[in-house]
């Protein structure tokens, strides 16, 4: 924020970075090669509802679209913190269909002016010994992180940094650890 | 492409910068009438040595804002493992707004009210007492943080200090003057009056000025991190249901004692000017209709079709 800015009490919403979503299908390859993570198909988007009409149809047009296809429906739900979650499915090894599906939604609300409501996205990989990682987007940043869940308040900080330096020549990963906030039990992962 | 929801408060900006300008010349005014008092009655010297002392006073208070202000309200700065659901809620704020995570502050006191401080966004604390956390929703906690990191991102402790420093000055000087009285300060050769009394007039104007001028500029920063907030949770009736909570709770509870408010009665001022009264010019917050009526344009303006999102019949080519 500039100084003229804050000086004047103005704060303008910082916008989401929408781009480095795409960069996700290379990285679920190194990710299944390198570590034995495959996709589980399941991504989802988390994001502030706002109040009033406009949000709530724009809401009701993104899952119509997304549900046009002949997939398995999108669920929404809302988190403790009040934040909703939309979870979409696609079949594992379709890793494209899921990032267009992911970055459908992030458009379509960025272009009704709910951008500054993005908090991130999140894609689900599993290993055969059945531990879950999630690779999570921060639109505000532009950059991703892991996040492997142990249980419900735990976290596997030593195979995060692992994926970290698998994945770091596919992705912009956050380089500031303090900003790899968890989420946990988030829908999707 | 990307549009915004986001309208600038013209009408606030312009209120903001007329508050600030006149504060930065009340500051001028200070040190040049001194100056020029001070070079006739041969206390040149002394009016550079207050101004710095001042100045250095305003720099301390700012540098140490956050300890100062975290000692007065008895806070203390909680883990996120003590209190997991207020981390939880500030680090998703923090990654919304994309700004750096204060340190998280919990007073234990039943009086309900929340607060941010800190010299700067990196060094910042905000706290809540457990009487707001008490008396309100997750969902206005949420909106009340919101509007503290509002004041921690527009870095007010910095410009209320700044703003405050003319009368910081004009403060020290009435001290100083009263001295000068008592001493009877040095005879001037050249007949005026004494330094120490167009000092202590000088000042005491001054310090009124700053006084009403600063209260002025802190209730537009409060709308201003109204607004702020609001956008941030996209859901100003959050924010909205929370002051009304507060603000009812505050102003049901009275603060003068029975006996003492029957003979205050007989002193009471009424302002010439209507709307205003002595009260209203120097409270530090704007009134509850005031915020509530901004809140309700932000919510309007969420509330707006966008075009292009939305099929207008009639304009279509």
């Amino acid at each position: 924020m500039s100084f003229w800015d804050s000086l004047m009490g103005r704060r303008k919403p910082v916008k989401a970075n929408l781009d480095a979503l795409f960069a996700l299908p290379s990285a679920a390859i190194t990710l299944q090669t390198a570590a034995g993570f495959a996709p589980t198909g399941n991504g989802s988007v988390c994001y502030r509802q706002a109040e009033g009409a406009a949000f709530a149809q724009t809401q009701t047009d993104v899952v119509e679209l997304l549900n046009a296809d002949e997939g398995p429906d999108v669920e929404k739900s809302v988190d403790q913190y009040g934040f909703t979650w939309l979870v979409t499915r696609q079949d594992p090894t379709d890793m494209a269909a899921l990032v267009t599906d992911l970055h459908a939604v992030n458009t379509t609300l960025e272009a009704q002016g709910f951008g500054p409501g993005l908090l991130c996205s999140l894609v689900g990989f599993t290993d055969p010994s059945g531990r879950r990682l999630g690779l999570v987007y921060l639109y505000k940043q532009g950059t991703f992180y892991p996040f492997a869940p142990v249980d419900a308040q735990r976290r596997d900080n030593v195979l995060e940094v692992q994926i970290r330096d698998l994945i770091k020549n596919d992705l912009p990963v956050e380089s500031q650890l303090n900003r790899w906030m968890p989420v946990w039990g988030a829908p999707g992962l | 492409m990307a549009h915004s929801r986001f309208i600038k408060d013209t009408g606030l900006t312009a209120r903001m910068t007329l508050v600030m300008f006149l504060l930065g010349l009340l500051f001028v005014a200070l040190i040049v009438i001194l100056m020029g008092a001070a070079a006739q009655s041969g206390y040149g010297g002394l009016v550079p040595i207050i101004g710095i002392a001042g100045l250095g006073i305003a720099w301390f208070q700012w540098y140490n804002s956050d300890t100062m202000a975290l000692k007065a309200m008895r806070a203390r700065i909680v883990t996120p493992d003590e209190a997991p659901e207020l981390h939880g809620m500030i680090d998703r704020l923090c990654a919304l707004a994309d700004m750096p995570k204060p340190r998280v502050a919990i007073a234990y006191t039943d009086l309900p009210n929340a607060f941010a401080t800190g010299r700067s966004p990196e060094r910042a604390a905000v706290c809540v007492t457990t009487g707001i956390l008490d008396r309100l929703t997750a969902e206005e906690v949420e909106a009340v943080l919101a509007h503290e990191l509002s004041h921690v991102a527009h870095r007010d402790v910095l410009v209320m200090t700044m703003a405050a420093s003319a009368g910081i000055i004009a403060g020290m000087l009435m001290h100083g003057a009263r001295f000068g009285a008592f001493f009877g300060g040095r005879r001037n050769n050249n007949g005026g009056a004494p330094f120490w009394l167009i000092a202590l007039v000088v000042s005491l104007v001054v310090y009124a000025i700053s006084f009403f001028l600063t209260r002025l500029l802190s209730r537009y920063r409060e709308l201003s991190a109204d607004r702020a907030g609001a956008y941030l949770t996209q859901k100003p009736s959050a924010l909205a249901s929370a002051l009304t909570k507060l603000t009812g709770d505050i102003a049901a509870i009275p603060n003068k004692d029975l006996r003492a408010s029957q003979s205050m009665n007989a002193f009471f001022i009424t302002p010439a000017i209507s709307g205003a009264n002595l009260k209203t010019l120097s409270s530090t917050h704007p009134s509850l209709e005031q915020r509530i009526e901004q809140l309700a344009k932000v919510s309007a303006e969420l509330g707006r079709p966008m075009d292009g999102g939305f099929p207008s019949p009639g304009i279509g080519q």
